[in-house]
C-alpha cells in the first residue's frame, strides 16, 4: 500500500500539558528557581464580564443621559477620622511602590488622579516628594517592611492604609530584585544597593486582630485622629477579614481580588492563591451589613477593573469605590505597541510583557534605569490617566442612568443578573432569565 | 512642670498636648502618672522634651518618637519606641516583644530584659539591653546597633542585612545568614560610645562578641533555595 495515502493523525497537544506548561517545566529544569513576574493572574476566571445589568423596563424608568444628574462622588473615612476624604469619582489609584515604578510613573499617577479628582497611593518603599507634590489626595501605605516609614510623611498624608495583604499574593511579602535597587531606592529603603530584596510578609510589631486594633489606635494617636485609616486585605476569607478589620477600628476596608496586579511575585502565587474579586465582594458587604456598618465603613474593591462596566458592577454589588493598578499603568503607556521592537528584543510582545521585576521596561514605567524612565513624560502620561479615569466614570454613569439611578451608589444587586451559574453563585444574583441564585432558597 | 494623671486626664488629651508643643517650649519636663499600661503613651512626639512615665506603659509607648526623651519608670509593652527616628527612650524595667522595631534612629535603652523580636527590622536605631533578649531578635535588621549585655535567644539576626549585633553572653542559636564576625577597632569604638550613652559602667567592650550578615542571601541563587 502507498504510505502517502494513509491518513495521518495531526500532531495533538495535550490540554493538561499545554505548550505553556511544557515551556515552564523546561525553564524550571534549566534554572532550579521558580518563575517570578509582574502583573496579575493570566488565566481566565469568573469575573465582572459574567454579569449583566438589566437596565430600565416598564417597571423601572431610566434617567435622561445629558439632563438628569447622576452623581459620582464618594466620602471615605467618615467613621472616625476628623478629616475624611471626599473624591469626585469612586475610582482610586491603588498603591504601587516607588522602586517597582519609576519616579516619573509615580508622579504621573499623582497628576492623573489629581486632574480626575481622586486619590493615589504610595507603596512599599515610602513617599517620594514628586508624588506628594503632584497628588492632591495621597494615601500613605503602612506595610510590613516599613521601608521609608517616617512620621513626617505620615503627617503629610491624607489617609493611612495598613496593608495586610494583596490579592495577587495574600500571605506573601514584596520582592524587588537587585536590578531595580538603584542608589535612590536603596537609600529610601535603608538597604544595600543591588541586593534581591524580599519584604516581610508579616507586620513586625503586631499579630492578629486584637493587636491590629491597638496598632490602629497608635496611628490615630500619632495623627491626632485626623486621618482616615484603611485596612487592605487580599481576597481570601472576605467575610471574616472584613469583620475583623471593622472590629479593629478601620475607617475603610480595601479588598483586592486575585486578579490584582503585583510588581513581582512567584507566578505560582499569582495564579493559585486567593479568590477572584467577583467571589469576594458579596461576603465582604454581608459582613458590613451584619455589623450594621455598610456605608459607614467604606469598602474599596480592586483586582482586574478595566472599564466603567466593571466599576458599576463592583458598586452595584455593594462597594463604595474601586481601585485600579494595572489599568492605570496601561493608561500611562505600559505594554504600548509603539515599543513593539523593544519588547521583541526582550523575548516578548507588547501586551504580554510581564518581566517588570527586571527593570528593563521599554515604556519607562516599571524601571529604575534613568534612560528608560526618562521616556515617560509625567505630564502627558498623567493626562492620559486623567482621560481614562474620565471615561471610566462616564461609562459607569451611562449604566447607572440606564438603570434609573441618580448616584452611582444607588446601583444595587437587583440591577444585575449573571451569565453563568458560577457567577450567579459568587455574586449572589440570579442566572439571567431565571430567578435562581445558586445556594439560596426561594 | 506639667504632671498629667491618666486617672483623670485621657491619653488623647495627653498626646494632643504633647503634639501641640513647639520646639522652643519651656515645658520641657513632663510627668505622666497612673499610666496603668495604656497604649501609645507619648507616641508621635516631635519636640526636644523629656516625658517621664511613672509606672508601666502598654503597647507602642513613644512610637515614632522624634527628638524627645521618654523614660518609662516601669515595664513597657509591645513595640516600645517602634519606628523611632531620633531622641531617646529609656525603659527602667523589662520590655515586651518587638522593642525598637523598624526604628530609624535614636537610642533605646532597656535596663531589664527584652522579649522576642527585639530590634526586628531595625533601620538605624541603637538599642542597648542590659539584660537578655528573646528569640528572633534583629530579624531582617537593616541598620543600626543592637547591644546585649546578657544572652540572646534562638535565631538571632535571621535574614540580617547590615545591622551590627553585639552580645556579651551566650547566643542560643544564630538565624539564617547570621555569623560571628571579628571585632575591629571601629566596633570597639561604637560599643564604648553606646555603653557610655546607656550609662553602663564596669563593662568592657572586649567582653562582647560581634554578629553580622554573611551576605550570602543577598542575591537569589539556586543553591540557597532551602534558606528562602
Ligand atoms: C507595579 C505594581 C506595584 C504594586 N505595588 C504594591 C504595593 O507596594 N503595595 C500594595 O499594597 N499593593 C501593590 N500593588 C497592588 C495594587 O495596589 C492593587 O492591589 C492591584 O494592582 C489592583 O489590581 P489591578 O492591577 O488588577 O487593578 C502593586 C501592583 C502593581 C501592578
Amino acid at each position: 500500500m502507498d504510505n502517502s495515502k494513509i491518513p495521518q493523525t495531526l500532531p495533538r497537544f495535550s490540554a493538561t500539558f499545554d505548550p505553556h506548561t511544557l515551556a515552564e517545566i523546561r525553564r524550571a529544569a534549566a534554572t532550579g528557581i521558580y518563575d517570578i513576574r509582574g502583573g496579575g493572574t493570566k488565566r481566565s476566571l469568573p469575573h465582572f464580564d459574567d454579569l449583566l445589568f438589566l437596565g430600565a423596563s416598564v417597571s423601572r424608568y431610566p434617567l435622561e443621559g445629558y439632563r438628569e444628574k447622576c452623581a459620582t462622588d464618594v466620602w471615605l473615612g467618615t467613621r472616625f477620622a476628623k478629616k475624611p476624604i471626599h473624591l469626585k469619582t469612586p475610582i482610586t489609584i491603588a498603591g504601587m511602590s516607588f522602586g517597582a515604578l519609576s519616579a516619573q510613573a509615580k508622579e504621573a499617577l499623582g497628576r492623573g488622579a489629581t486632574i480626575a479628582g481622586t486619590s493615589t497611593t504610595t507603596g512599599d518603599g515610602g513617599m517620594t516628594p514628586e508624588e506628594r507634590g503632584q497628588s492632591q489626595t495621597l494615601v500613605y501605605q503602612y506595610l510590613p517592611s516599613r521601608y521609608g516609614m517616617n512620621p513626617d510623611d505620615i503627617r503629610k498624608a491624607d489617609a493611612i492604609e495598613v496593608v495586610i495583604g494583596q490579592g495577587a499574593k495574600p500571605g506573601g511579602g514584596g520582592m524587588l530584585l537587585g536590578q531595580k535597587i538603584s542608589d535612590r531606592v536603596a537609600a529610601m529603603r535603608t538597604l544595600p544597593k543591588g541586593i534581591d530584596q524580599r519584604s516581610a510578609c508579616r507586620h513586625p510589631d503586631w499579630t492578629g486582630p486584637d493587636d491590629l486594633e491597638i496598632k490602629i489606635e497608635e496611628l490615630r494617636e500619632i495623627t491626632d485622629w485626623e486621618k482616615p485609616i484603611y485596612v487592605k486585605v487580599g481576597a481570601t476569607r472576605p467575610y471574616y477579614d472584613v469583620a475583623l478589620a471593622v472590629k479593629s477600628g478601620a475607617d475603610v476596608v480595601v479588598l483586592d481580588g486575585m486578579q490584582g496586579g503585583t510588581a513581582a511575585t512567584q507566578d505560582v502565587f499569582i495564579e493559585h492563591v486567593g479568590i477572584p474579586i467577583l467571589a469576594a465582594i458579596r461576603p465582604a458587604v454581608q459582613a458590613l451589613q451584619d455589623l450594621g456598618m455598610h456605608r459607614k465603613v467604606q469598602l474599596i474593591v480592586s483586582g482586574g477593573i478595566r472599564n466603567g462596566a466593571d466599576v458599576a458592577k463592583a458598586l452595584a454589588l455593594g462597594a463604595d469605590a474601586v481601585a485600579i493598578g494595572t489599568a492605570a499603568l496601561v493608561a500611562l503607556g505600559d505594554n504600548d505597541p509603539r515599543w513593539a521592537a523593544e519588547y521583541a528584543k526582550l523575548g516578548t510582545e507588547a501586551g504580554a510583557y510581564d518581566d517588570w521585576h527586571e527593570g528593563r521596561d521599554p515604556a519607562g514605567i516599571t524601571t529604575q534605569d534613568p534612560e528608560l524612565a526618562s521616556r515617560l513624560d509625567p505630564v502627558a502620561a498623567g493626562r492620559r490617566l486623567a482621560n481614562y479615569l474620565a471615561v471610566l466614570t462616564l461609562e459607569a454613569q451611562t449604566i447607572a442612568r440606564a438603570c434609573g439611578k441618580s448616584h452611582l451608589h444607588n446601583l444595587e444587586p437587583e440591577d444585575l443578573v449573571a451569565l453563568t451559574i458560577e457567577a450567579a453563585a459568587m455574586a449572589r444574583v440570579p442566572l439571567a432569565g431565571t430567578n435562581w441564585i445558586p445556594g439560596q432558597q426561594f | 512642670m506639667p504632671v498629667v494623671d491618666l486617672a483623670v486626664t485621657s491619653k488623647r488629651d495627653l498626646n494632643a498636648a504633647l503634639h501641640a508643643l513647639t520646639a522652643d517650649t519651656n515645658e520641657t519636663l513632663w510627668h505622666v502618672a497612673n499610666p496603668e499600661g495604656a497604649h501609645a503613651i507619648a507616641a508621635g512626639v516631635d519636640v526636644p522634651i523629656t516625658v517621664e512615665i511613672d509606672g508601666h506603659a502598654g503597647y507602642y509607648c513613644a512610637g515614632m518618637n522624634q527628638r524627645a526623651t521618654v523614660i518609662v519608670n516601669g515595664n513597657a509593652g509591645v513595640g516600645v519606641a517602634e519606628n523611632m527616628m531620633s531622641g531617646k527612650v529609656h525603659v527602667k524595667g523589662d520590655a515586651s516583644q518587638a522593642a525598637g522595631a523598624t526604628a530609624h534612629g535614636g537610642l533605646l535603652v532597656i535596663d531589664g530584659n527584652a522579649s522576642a523580636r527585639c530590634g526586628i527590622s531595625m533601620k538605624g536605631i541603637d538599642i542597648v539591653v542590659k539584660g537578655s533578649i528573646g528569640p528572633m531578635s534583629a530579624f531582617m535588621a537593616q541598620a543600626g546597633n543592637l547591644v546585649v549585655l546578657g544572652n540572646a535567644g534562638e535565631a538571632l539576626g535571621d535574614s540580617l542585612y547590615e545591622a551590627r549585633l553585639f552580645v556579651r553572653g551566650s547566643v542560643q542559636s544564630l538565624g539564617a545568614d547570621c555569623i560571628e564576625k571579628d571585632m575591629r577597632p571601629e566596633h570597639i569604638e561604637i560599643l564604648t560610645r553606646l555603653l557610655a550613652e546607656a550609662g553602663v559602667e564596669g563593662v568592657s567592650p572586649q567582653e562582647f562578641r560581634r554578629y553580622g550578615s554573611a551576605r550570602g542571601l543577598y542575591n537569589f541563587h539556586v543553591d540557597n533555595a532551602s534558606a528562602y
